[in-house]
């Protein structure tokens, strides 16, 4: 997965609370392979039948300002896969589900969690506006608006290097194995009998 | 001074950095889903790094009905997919045509995989059931699956320490999803995010395995990750003896150990909330969210007496649910029900059921699907697969089912289902379905009466 540093692009608005991995994508498409696209599933049965729908009027649209406990539900990463297929990059919302956050960070796609996402909201309406995200100074300015926002220095780091945790956890490799090792005498109940 | 979740993650971690600490991880559950995982293993050439600490379950898309001939070629592809990713890895499977077979948080249980102590991760956010042992046990993304498949160890930053306690004693046919559900409607479905939630109080500790599994299963419809209940007798009579289960001389160290799984008496949690069982009643969701719920004896709420986002929350989830605003919830007509689920496809969910239907007719069309195909036969040795059919419902062999969909068990659009199941998530049950939750006796009430019903009544002279 590519890193990136700097985002520009327009932001739109999704207008709900609690939007869960079943809206974002309805199970009956999770048996795709990833290599198909998951774009097209994004929040399907929402925008299916709705003209007006935000990301149907504005497709080009990258970044997504959303409602409260956004990806809530399921562990479901193809919710994250279907955003990132359909060209978003950044989430922002008041709050999101742990799990999904969490996914997020490990496909590039960055969640901001901010009291201010319900103002961007009434500021954005049904249009769109510029928006610029940095990474490196954690700043977001989106319709006229600047803030900087949290971000934990791994996932900083993991979305600007397109880092894979599998990398940096086989550098502990004799870690583990001394670990793995202890807990076999120490605790070799938890090895399961047969 | 330490919480279980210290004693836990203490024990389970091997190093920390930024935040994060890299914890080991004892049992690796996989399904249907985890292909994408899988897949990025094959794309990197990595090989499974603890096969023996690895199982495989087919349930997501498990047929209910025909096993012997798949017609769907998309489910009959991810079974396949499984099997095989499997086969080449040298994972045990607990394939389609195992007698053990069932959904993934009602077997690793049953099969004695789930222990106190254990570190437990799937890549099912309802992982948070095995935590009723006294376990770490919490849901996880494909990258993560990829992760804990290449290294058996998982990056995870420490949630902070939550209680909830549950005081006094249940009254009549009060359950544990009644207990999730009141919860859940008090604090909103993120009202335990960033927490790990340990069940406590003499309501709790009065419950059996079955019933805290249901509880630590909802965690995470309130937010929480990780929802944990410390081990005690009830635990050890429930695990001793199943077939994974330690055996002689390493039971005794893991017994004398499991004694330790407890917070300290001066322990000190980020967040405390206790709740009075005389407050729980038979509990039923009437949105599309888990905490949109109520009593039965209430009302639907008016969304013009609510305030700004909760109005309109309410008034779009009533829109999809086809309610009317303040009008009684007992009474809605119901078109179907179903009974089962990694929530309440347990033996003692079937019993309580049962125990409602005994004798007596559904008015609407239902469907049962027991956790696993153990609960299935310890319920035909019981007789109650009689007392399902006789009244007209639908006995199934076990999966997801109905819960999700995948395997082609869906509610018709429109349709209101009361359900045992979890989430009520628009098109969660099928694209359109309305989803009532409640716990599996008040499912079976509203199969007798084709309404929401409060089931009390329906109990009076019954054992
Ligand atoms: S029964 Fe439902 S919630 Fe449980 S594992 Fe299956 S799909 Fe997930």
């Amino acid at each position: 997965m590519a890193g990136w540093s700097i985002h520009e692009g327009q932001a739109v608005v999704l207008d709900r609370r609690d939007v869960d991995t079943d809206q974002l994508i309805p199970a009956r498409f999770m048996s795709a392979s990833r290599a198909e696209g998951y774009g097209r599933f994004l929040l399907h049965d929402l925008r299916e039948g709705d003209a007006e729908f935000p990301l149907r009027r504005h497709p080009e649209a990258s970044v997504l300002i959303a409602g409260p406990n956004f990806g809530c539900g399921s562990s479901r990463e193809a919710a994250v896969y279907a955003l990132v297929d359909a060209g978003i990059r950044v989430v922002v919302a008041e709050s999101f589900a742990d799990i999904f956050a969490g996914n997020a960070v490990n496909n590039g796609l960055l969640t901001i969690a901010t009291p201010e996402a319900a103002a961007l909201r009434a500021a954005i309406g049904m249009g769109t506006a510029p928006a610029c995200i940095d990474l490196a100074s954690r700043r977001l300015s989106v319709a006229g608006s600047e803030q900087s926002f949290e971000l934990t220095e791994t996932a900083q780091a993991k979305l600007i290097n397109g880092w894979d945790d599998i990398d940096l956890t086989r550098a502990h490799a004799g870690e583990i194995r001394n670990f793995r090792d202890r807990r076999k005498t120490d605790h070799a109940w938890t090895w399961p009998s047969r | 001074m330490a919480t279980l979740l210290d004693k836990l993650w203490a024990a389970h971690e091997i190093r920390a950095e930024h935040g994060q600490s890299l914890l080991w991880v004892d049992r690796h559950l996989v399904h249907e889903g985890s292909h994408h995982a899988f897949a990025k293993l094959a794309e990197r050439g990595l090989e499974v790094a603890e096969p023996g600490l690895t199982f495989g379950v087919a349930d997501h898309y498990a047929p209910t009905r025909n096993r012997a001939r798949i017609d769907d070629p998309q489910v009959a592809m991810m079974l396949e997919r499984l099997e095989s990713n499997c086969a080449r890895h040298g994972i045990r499977l607990f394939g389609l045509h195992d007698p053990r077979q069932g959904i993934v948080h009602v077997l690793g249980p049953e099969q004695g995989l789930t222990l106190p102590g254990l570190l437990i991760n799937c890549g099912d956010s309802h992982t948070s059931t095995h935590g009723a042992f006294g376990a770490l046990g919490f849901g996880i993304g494909a990258t993560q699956v990829a992760h804990v498949l290449a290294t058996q160890t998982i990056w995870q930053a420490r949630p902070r320490a939550m209680r909830i306690r549950f005081e006094g004693t249940a009254g009549l046919a009060v359950a544990a999803k009644d207990m999730a559900l009141h919860w859940i409607s008090q604090l909103g479905t993120g009202g335990a995010a960033g927490h790990a939630v340990e069940y406590a109080g003499s309501a709790v500790r009065a419950l059996s395995m079955e019933g805290r599994m249901t509880l630590c299963n909802l965690s995470i419809e309130g937010g929480a990750r990780f929802g944990m209940v410390a081990p005690d007798a009830v635990t050890m009579a429930y695990v001793k003896g199943r077939t994974m289960a330690p055996k002689g001389a390493d039971w005794d160290a893991a017994a004398a150990y499991w004694q330790t799984l407890q917070s300290d008496a001066d322990a000190v949690f980020d967040r405390e909330v206790s709740f009075d069982m005389a407050e729980v009643a038979p509990t039923v969701t009437w949105g599309t969210t888990p905490d949109q719920a109520l009593p039965i004896g209430a009302s639907l709420p008016d969304p013009a007496r609510l305030e700004g986002a909760q109005a309109e929350a309410a008034r779009d989830a009533m829109d999809y649910m086809g309610l009317t605003p303040g009008r009684p919830l007992e009474g809605t007509p119901v078109d179907q029900v179903f009974l089962g689920s990694c929530t309440n496809g347990r033996i003692d969910d079937l019993r309580a059921a049962a125990a409602v239907l005994r004798g007596r007719k559904a008015k609407v069309p239902g469907l049962v699907s027991p956790g696993s195909m153990l609960v299935k036969r310890q319920a035909e040795a019981e007789g109650l697969d009689k007392v399902f059919t006789e009244a007209g419902l639908e006995w199934t062999a076990s999966g997801c089912s109905m819960c999700v969909g995948m395997n082609g068990d869906l509610v018709a659009p429109g349709k209101r289902c009361a359900s045992s199941t979890n989430r009520n998530f628009r098109g969660r049950q099928g694209k359109g379905a309305r989803t009532h939750l409640m716990s599996p006796a008040m499912v079976a009430a509203a199969a007798v009466t084709g309404t929401l019903t409060d089931v009390r009544p329906l109990l009076e002279g019954r054992g």
